[in-house]
């Protein structure tokens, strides 16, 4: 009986295609809305808390507002990773500077920081070398730069042992950084960076005078919240029991909270394309019950042929269904095709893939569609007396 | 005439009674009516005389408001949509004067659609609209659309739906009506046909031609009914 119906259904919905396509129509937007939107989200919040997490699990932030006029120096953050907490620590200060090459100039944005950086950043190098600590304890004028840097100021990949000039003061080149096309770095500065020794920084600039933010990390990841108590206590004895005088952000932390953010807009977009889902539901019904009443003929001419009302029913409830579960198997089709032209369109800075989950929700969605707004008009057509139904003239 | 059996539809003072713009209108009064099996019936009366009125209630499509009516012995009266339904489908072929095939659907289709509701395999389904549709000499319009055959075309592949199920009562209200009258002569012959091989048949007609070409009349009036001889 069921595969009856859905043989019914089938010729009824190819008899009038422009009509079924349109209906269809209101479904696979919403499923192609509900799809994307929420699988591109899926996979913005991956990229992103991939990003962080290549960072290092194991991160602490500290900055420091208040330094009571007897600031952090270097030799005590030396001091505090022989602790047995920490790791590695370094320093970072950040200021804006003009670049200069030849005839060229450029904005960029320069680090003063030390050796530690590198490896607590994870950065990696496509040439030369990164700061060393001797370059640190001897002042020394050297600089790596991103890879952006050599491309926009020096037009080269040949950097190592060129001369820039920053802010007048002129740096050689030892170290040029591999291309880094992470969301993070290129949302900030354009990806125009320069590191330096963070002692040279602070001869360049009073910006660098002394270490007002660093990062510092745990000897292992899952002795953080243990780094994160030393490092407190450390800060808080250092400048006289006031927690206000600095922040520490606890990587994990950050973490979690882009993750809730991006979550919270998967949710949020979710919701909004449900509803033109929904609305697609409303057009079923709405042909539905025109179908109904077009056919009230032939549903008198099967109950009089003895169909059951039940069997009226059926045939009109399968219909909805089928259209419904096309459009969303189209939808479905359609949303596989927008995100693989995201995914080119994006490249590598992010992948775009389709949510499986969200797929499941859609389909489950569009079944509950097809019930709900198929009901309706299928146990109207069911109720339909055969004598008033064979007497109408449609 | 005492055996039961032979009975196929027994109406003892059927009344029905519709209510029209408030005013009471008696379509059928006290009616009476037996009518045996293989008996080819022609049920005669002009428009308003209650003859629609009393097809419907012989069809099973409207139960009576009043007296008993027993179809093959089974008393119709009490019985829910569905089951009034499993009766038409088993016991009743109907034959309209407006054919009533589904237009989207082949003539094997129509013809198959009461066997698929009598959820009949298959294999036993092809074969008997294969003899239905020879029975009325169809075979070779099988694939056709109702709107690709011609009046009398159409409602041979009705009258062949209504044998397709093998039905105790074929029940044609003016089946000739839409016809031009060669071809209503045509779908007579096949009627008598149907009679001589068995058939139990009741004809609902206004033209008095068509009627004597039944064995036995029944004129309706006024919602009363009587013999005619």
């Amino acid at each position: 009986m069921v595969f009856q119906s859905i043989k019914m259904a089938w010729k009824a919905i190819l008899s009038s295609k422009m009509r079924s396509f349109l209906t269809m129509l209101g479904i696979i937007i919403g499923v192609v809305a509900l799809v994307v939107l929420v699988s591109i989200a899926t996979s913005a919040t991956s990229s992103v808390t991939d990003q962080i997490s290549s960072l290092g699990n194991n991160m602490l932030t500290a900055a420091i507002s208040d330094d009571k006029g007897d600031p952090l120096t270097l030799a005590e953050l030396n001091e505090l990773i022989e602790y047995q907490e920490f790791e590695m620590a370094a320093p970072y200060g950040q200021s804006s500077v003009t670049a200069k090459y030849e005839y060229n100039n450029s904005n960029a944005a320069i680090y003063g920081t030390t050796a530690a950086y590198y490896d607590i950043q994870g950065k990696e190098l496509a040439s030369g070398r990164f700061l060393k600590t001797a370059d640190v304890e001897n002042n020394s004028y050297v600089a790596v730069i991103s890879a952006s840097v050599a491309e926009d100021l020096l037009e080269t990949t040949d950097v190592i042992g060129k001369t820039i000039s920053l802010n007048g003061t002129k740096f050689q080149i030892v170290g040029l950084l591999a291309e880094d096309d992470s969301l993070t770095v290129s949302a900030m500065n354009s990806g125009m960076e320069i590191y330096i020794p963070f002692t040279t920084a602070a001869r360049l600039s009073d910006t660098f005078s002394d270490v007002s933010s660093f990062y510092i990390t745990a000897a292992n990841e899952e002795n953080l919240d243990l780094a994160e108590a030393a490092l407190t206590r450390y800060l808080l004895s250092r400048f006289g029991n006031d927690d206000e005088a600095f922040t520490i952000v606890n990587q994990t932390t950050i973490q979690e909270a882009m993750a809730s953010v991006t979550n919270t807009m998967a949710i949020m977009l979710g919701g909004i394309a449900a509803i033109s889902l929904l609305v697609g539901g409303i057009g079923i019904m709405n042909i539905m019950l025109v179908s109904v009443t077009e056919r009230t003929r032939e549903i008198g001419i099967r109950k009089a042929i003895g169909a059951e009302p039940r069997s009226i029913m059926f045939q009109f409830l399968i219909e909805a269904l089928m259209v419904s579960l096309m459009g969303c198997i189209i939808g479905i089709a359609f949303s596989w095709i927008i995100i693989k032209i995201a995914a080119v369109v994006a490249g590598d800075a992010m992948t775009f893939s389709l949510s499986y989950g969200v797929v499941m929700i859609a389909v489950t969605f569009s079944l509950a569609i097809g019930v709900i707004f198929g009901i309706y008009p299928a146990r109207k057509a069911a109720k339909k007396r055969p004598i008033d139904a064979l007497r109408y003239d449609g | 005439m005492e055996d039961n059996n032979t009975k196929i539809i027994e109406i003892h003072d059927v009344s029905k009674v519709y209510t029209i713009g408030g005013e009471e209108v008696k379509a059928l009064d006290h009616v009476n009516l037996t009518i045996d099996k293989g008996e080819f019936v022609s049920i005669v009366g002009p428009s308003g005389s209650g003859k629609t009125t009393l097809m419907n209630i012989i069809g099973c499509l409207d139960v009576a408001d009043e007296g008993e009516y027993l179809l093959d012995g089974q008393p119709i009266g009490k019985y829910s949509e569905k089951e009034l339904a499993r009766i038409r489908n088993k016991k009743l072929g109907f034959i309209f004067q407006s054919f009533n095939l589904i237009s989207k659907m082949t003539a094997e289709e129509n013809v198959e659609l009461p066997l698929i509701y009598q959820r009949v395999p298959m294999s036993e389904r092809k074969k008997r609209v294969k003899e239905a549709l020879k029975r009325v000499e169809l075979d070779n319009r099988s694939k056709h659309k109702p709107n690709e055959l011609s009046g009398g075309q159409q409602q041979r592949v009705a009258i062949a739906r209504a044998l397709a199920t093998d039905p105790t009562l074929i029940l044609a209200d003016e089946p000739t009506g839409n016809l031009d009258s060669k071809t209503g002569i045509e779908i007579m012959n096949l009627f008598n046909e149907l009679h001589k091989s068995g058939n139990t048949i009741v004809l609902i007609t206004h033209n008095i031609d068509i009627a004597t070409q039944a064995k036995r009349r029944v004129h309706i009036k006024d919602g009363q009914a009587m013999e005619v001889n």
